[in-house]
C-alpha cells in the first residue's frame, strides 16, 4: 500500500528550502544610461584615447557619408548606414585586441574597417560583386551578417573553443534592437552564460529596426535588462558618449579575457538616416525626433569635451577632418573602378573540390560566354582574367 | 466594397498593388482574416504591399510584430487554433528559415496529427526569388523545401490577375498555403479591375498561357515572362511553342501539363531555383511516368545553377534567360524526329 492510499497517514515534508541560484542584484543594469562626457568623471580620462577617439569619429562620419554617396551614384547595391553611431562602431573595435574576434552585422561596416580591414573589401558585400570581399581569419572579423542575430551563436561558439583551446580571445559580437527579439539572440546568450563563454554582446538600440520603435519590440525594462534572465551582467550605456561605450565594453572585455563570462552591453543611440538608402523614414518617424538626436550627436559631444578641456584646438580639429577627407577621396576613387569580375566564381567556392555536375555547368557558362564574346568581344566581363 | 462607387474600370495595376488589394478584400470580407509579419503596419512592407491596412483595419488586425519569424509563424498557428485565419508576411525568401521549425513540425502537420480536426488554415507569403540586384540573402527560390514538406500548398502567381485571385484562394483555403510572390514581377502591370476583379481558375490549376505545337514550356512566377520572350523568339526559328503557367506546384495539375506535352511530344521545364533536387526534377519525372510514350526527346531542364544565390553583379549569368531556355529547346531532339516523320514539330 502506498502512502497516499492509507487515509490519514499523509504527511507533508517541507520542500528544500529554495535558494535564488545567482544574486541578481549585481548583474542589473544602471537605471539611466551611463555617461562620461560632460560629467566630472571625464577628467580622469585618458587625453590621448579620447583624441583617438575623436580622430576615429570623424573618419567615420565621413565613411559612412561617401558609401552613402556611392550608392546614389550606383557604386553600391545598398548601404545601411551607422551615422549617428559611430561611437559604438568605433569604440567596438578600438576595445579589441590583436587577436580577438569581431562579429559585425549588415550595419557594421565601419566597425569593421575600424578594426582594419580595407574600406573597399568591407563594401564588397554591399557593392554587389560578392557576398564577403576579406578573409575572416586576416583581421579576425566574421562575415557581415545579414540574417539577423544569426552570428551570436557563432560568437559564443569561437570564443568557446578558444577557451577550451586555452587561448586568450574574446569575441565581441554586434546585433541590432531588432535583432534581439529573434530566437538566436536567446539561445547565443543562454548558451554564452551556461558555458561562461568569453563573450560580449553589444547591443545598438537604434530606436528602430527598419520602422518598428523599440515598445513593439519588447516590454522588458530595457534590453540590458535581459541579461540578467541568463545570468549575466547588463550593462546600459550612452551609445553616442564615445567614451562612455569605450569603457563599458572595455570592462566586459576584461571580465570576459579574466575568466568572468559574457556581458550583454546596451548603447542607446538612433539611427539618424532611414534603414537604408532604399528606406523611406517619412513613413513612421518624425524630423522632430531626428533632430534632437542630431543635437546628441556623438562627434558633438567629444568635441565639446576636448575643446572645452583644450585637449584640442581648431587646428587639430581640421587635421582630422582632412585625414577624413583623404581616406573618402581614396574610397571614392577606388569605388569608381569597376570590380574585376570573373562569372567563373561562380563555381569555384561551393565545395572543397567541383562536383561533377558543377564541372559541367560551369563549362556551359564558359562556353556560353565565349559564344557572347565571339558576337561583341569585350563585352563580356570577366573574359579578361 | 466601401463608399465609393464600383469603379468597372481596367487600368494599370501593379502586382504588388494587386496583392494588397486582396489582402484588403479578404479582411473586409472575413473578420478572422489578420495579416502578421515584420514592418507590415505603417510601412505597409518593405515591398508596400500591406500599405493602407493597419490604418484601414486597425493595428489588431494588421499587426508590427517583434522581430521574430519563428515567433510569427508560432502565433500564427495559436491563433488558427481559435479559429483566425492569419497571413503572415515573411519579409524575403530566406528570413523565413528561422520559421521552418514551426513550419514543418506543426503548420505542415497539424490537420493529419489531429485527423482534421484542427486545420491550419494560415497563409504565408514570401516575396521570393531574384532578379532585383538584392545582396546576399534576398534573391533564394526556396519553393523545393516547402515542396518536400506534404501537408503545405506551393502557390506562385505569375500574373496581376493571378497575384489577386490565387491569394484570395490562398487565404479562403483550409490549408497552409505558401504563397510565393516573385519579387522581380512586382512593379510589372497589366490592365486590371480592382473593384471587379476577373475570376481566375483556383489553386491547383495550370494554365495554358500561350498554345503552341512544337514543344512545351513548363514554368511558374518569374520565369513565366522569360517562357513568353522565349516563345516569341522562338517563332523566329519556326518553333511554336506552347506555355505552361503552373500558378501551383502543389497541388501540381499533372492533367493540364500531360495533356499539353501529349500534344506537343516535348517538353522543358523551366524555373530559377536549382536544377538539382529542384521542382523540375520533378516535374520531368512526372512527365516521363505518364506521357513516355508520346515524348519525342527527354524531358529538359532550365535551372539556375546548383550554387548559392549569387552576389548582385554575378546574378544575370545564373538567371535562367530567353537565351538557355531557346538552346534547351534547339536540343530537344528535332533530326531523329523528321526521319521519323512525325507532323508535330514541324519546323
Ligand atoms: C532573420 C531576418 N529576418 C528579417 C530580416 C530583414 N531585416 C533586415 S534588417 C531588419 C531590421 C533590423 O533591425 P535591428 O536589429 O534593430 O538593426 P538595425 O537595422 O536597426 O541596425 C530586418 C527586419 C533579416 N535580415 N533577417
Ligand atoms: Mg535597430
Amino acid at each position: 500500500m502506498t502512502v497516499l492510499e492509507q487515509p490519514g497517514s499523509y504527511r507533508p515534508t517541507p520542500p528544500p528550502a529554495w535558494q535564488p541560484r545567482t544574486d541578481p542584484t549585481p548583474l542589473l543594469p544602471d537605471p539611466e544610461p551611463f555617461r562620461l562626457l560632460g560629467t566630472d568623471a571625464a577628467a580622469d580620462l585618458d587625453p590621448e584615447l579620447l583624441r583617438r577617439l575623436y580622430g576615429q569619429l570623424v573618419r567615420g562620419r565621413r565613411y559612412n557619408t561617401q558609401a552613402t554617396a556611392l550608392t546614389r551614384q550606383g557604386r553600391l547595391a545598398v548601404y545601411p548606414s551607422s551615422t549617428g553611431q559611430e561611437a559604438c562602431e568605433v569604440a567596438a573595435a578600438l576595445v579589441l585586441q590583436e587577436q580577438d574576434w569581431l562579429f559585425p552585422s549588415y550595419r557594421d561596416t565601419l566597425a569593421a574597417v575600424a578594426r582594419g580591414l580595407d574600406p573597399v573589401q568591407a563594401l564588397t558585400l554591399l557593392r554587389g560583386d560578392w557576398h564577403t570581399g576579406y578573409d575572416p581569419h586576416e583581421h579576425r572579423v566574421a562575415p557581415l551578417c545579414t540574417p539577423l542575430a544569426t552570428q551570436l551563436p557563432h560568437a559564443v561558439g569561437l570564443a568557446h573553443a578558444a577557451r577550451l583551446k586555452g587561448d586568450d580571445v574574446v569575441a565581441l559580437a554586434m546585433v541590432g534592437d531588432g535583432g534581439t527579439s529573434e530566437g538566436d539572440f536567446h539561445e547565443a546568450l543562454n548558451f554564452a552564460a551556461v558555458w561562461q563563454a568569453p563573450v560580449v554582446f553589444l547591443v545598438q538600440n537604434n530606436g528602430f529596426a527598419i520602422s518598428v520603435p523599440l515598445a513593439k519590440q519588447t516590454a522588458a525594462p530595457s534590453l540590458a535588462h535581459k541579461a540578467v534572465g541568463y545570468g549575466m551582467p547588463g550593462r546600459l550605456v550612452d551609445g553616442n558618449d564615445a567614451a562612455a561605450v569605450h569603457q563599458v565594453l572595455s570592462e566586459a572585455m576584461r571580465r570576459a579575457r579574466s575568466g568572468g563570462g559574457p556581458t550583454l552591453v546596451e548603447a542607446v543611440t538612433y539611427r539618424i538616416e532611414a534603414h537604408t538608402n532604399a528606406d523611406d523614414a517619412t513613413r513612421y518617424r518624425t524630423d522632430t525626433e531626428v533632430e534632437m538626436w542630431r543635437a546628441h550627436d556623438p562627434i558633438v559631444l567629444l568635441e565639446r569635451e576636448l575643446t572645452g578641456r583644450k585637449l584640442l584646438d581648431e587646428a587639430g580639429m581640421e587635421a582630422e577632418r582632412q585625414a577624413a577627407e583623404r581616406m573618402a577621396a581614396d574610397l571614392r576613387e577606388r569605388m569608381n573602378q569597376d570590380p574585376v569580375l570573373d562569372p567563373m566564381d561562380l563555381f569555384t567556392h561551393v565545395y572543397a573540390e567541383q562536383t561533377v555536375q558543377l564541372r559541367e555547368q560551369a563549362d556551359r557558362l564558359r562556353a556560353e560566354l565565349a559564344a557572347a564574346e565571339e558576337l561583341s568581344p569585350g563585352h563580356q566581363e570577366g573574359t579578361q582574367r | 466594397m466601401t463608399a465609393a462607387a464600383v469603379d468597372t474600370a481596367r487600368k494599370p495595376v501593379s502586382m504588388a498593388q494587386a496583392l494588397g488589394r486582396a489582402l484588403r478584400d479578404a479582411m473586409a470580407d472575413d473578420p478572422a482574416v489578420h495579416v502578421l509579419g515584420e514592418d507590415v503596419g505603417a510601412l505597409g512592407g518593405v515591398f508596400r504591399v500591406t500599405d493602407g491596412l493597419a490604418k484601414e483595419f486597425g493595428e489588431d488586425r494588421c499587426t508590427d510584430t517583434p522581430l521574430a519569424e519563428a515567433g510569427i509563424l508560432g502565433a500564427a498557428v495559436g491563433m488558427a487554433m481559435y479559429g483566425l485565419r492569419p497571413v503572415v508576411e515573411m519579409q524575403f525568401d530566406a528570413f523565413a528559415y528561422p520559421a521552418f521549425e514551426q513550419l514543418i513540425s506543426h503548420v505542415s502537420r497539424m490537420r493529419n496529427r489531429t485527423r482534421g480536426a484542427m486545420p491550419m488554415p494560415i497563409t504565408v507569403r514570401v516575396p521570393y526569388g531574384g532578379g532585383i540586384g538584392g545582396v546576399e540573402h534576398h534573391s533564394d527560390s526556396s519553393e523545393a523545401y516547402y515542396m518536400a514538406t506534404p501537408g503545405l500548398h506551393v502557390v506562385a502567381p505569375a500574373t496581376v490577375a493571378d497575384a489577386y485571385g490565387l491569394l484570395r484562394a490562398a487565404i479562403a483555403s483550409d490549408d497552409p498555403v505558401i504563397f510565393l510572390e516573385p519579387k522581380r514581377l512586382y512593379w510589372s502591370k497589366a490592365d486590371w479591375s480592382p473593384d471587379r476583379p476577373e475570376q481566375v481558375p483556383g489553386i491547383g490549376s495550370a494554365v495554358v498561357r500561350r498554345a503552341g505545337t512544337s514543344a512545351t514550356l513548363i514554368t511558374y512566377g518569374p520565369s513565366l515572362p522569360v517562357c513568353l520572350e522565349a516563345a516569341q523568339a522562338a517563332t523566329a526559328e519556326g518553333w511554336d511553342l506552347e506555355v505552361v503557367d503552373l500558378r501551383s506546384l502543389v497541388p501540381f495539375d499533372e492533367e493540364t501539363v500531360c495533356a499539353s506535352v501529349r500534344r506537343t511530344g516535348r517538353a522543358v521545364v523551366v524555373h530559377e531555383s536549382t536544377g538539382f533536387g529542384g521542382p523540375g526534377g520533378e516535374i520531368a519525372a512526372r512527365i516521363t511516368e505518364r506521357c513516355f510514350h508520346h515524348l519525342e526527346a527527354p524531358v529538359l531542364r532550365v535551372a539556375g545553377f546548383d550554387i548559392p544565390y549569387p552576389p548582385p553583379m554575378l546574378e544575370r549569368h545564373h538567371l535562367p534567360g530567353v537565351d538557355r531556355v531557346l538552346d534547351a529547346v534547339a536540343r530537344l531532339q528535332w533530326e531523329s524526329e523528321w526521319t521519323a516523320g512525325s507532323e508535330r514539330g514541324t519546323r
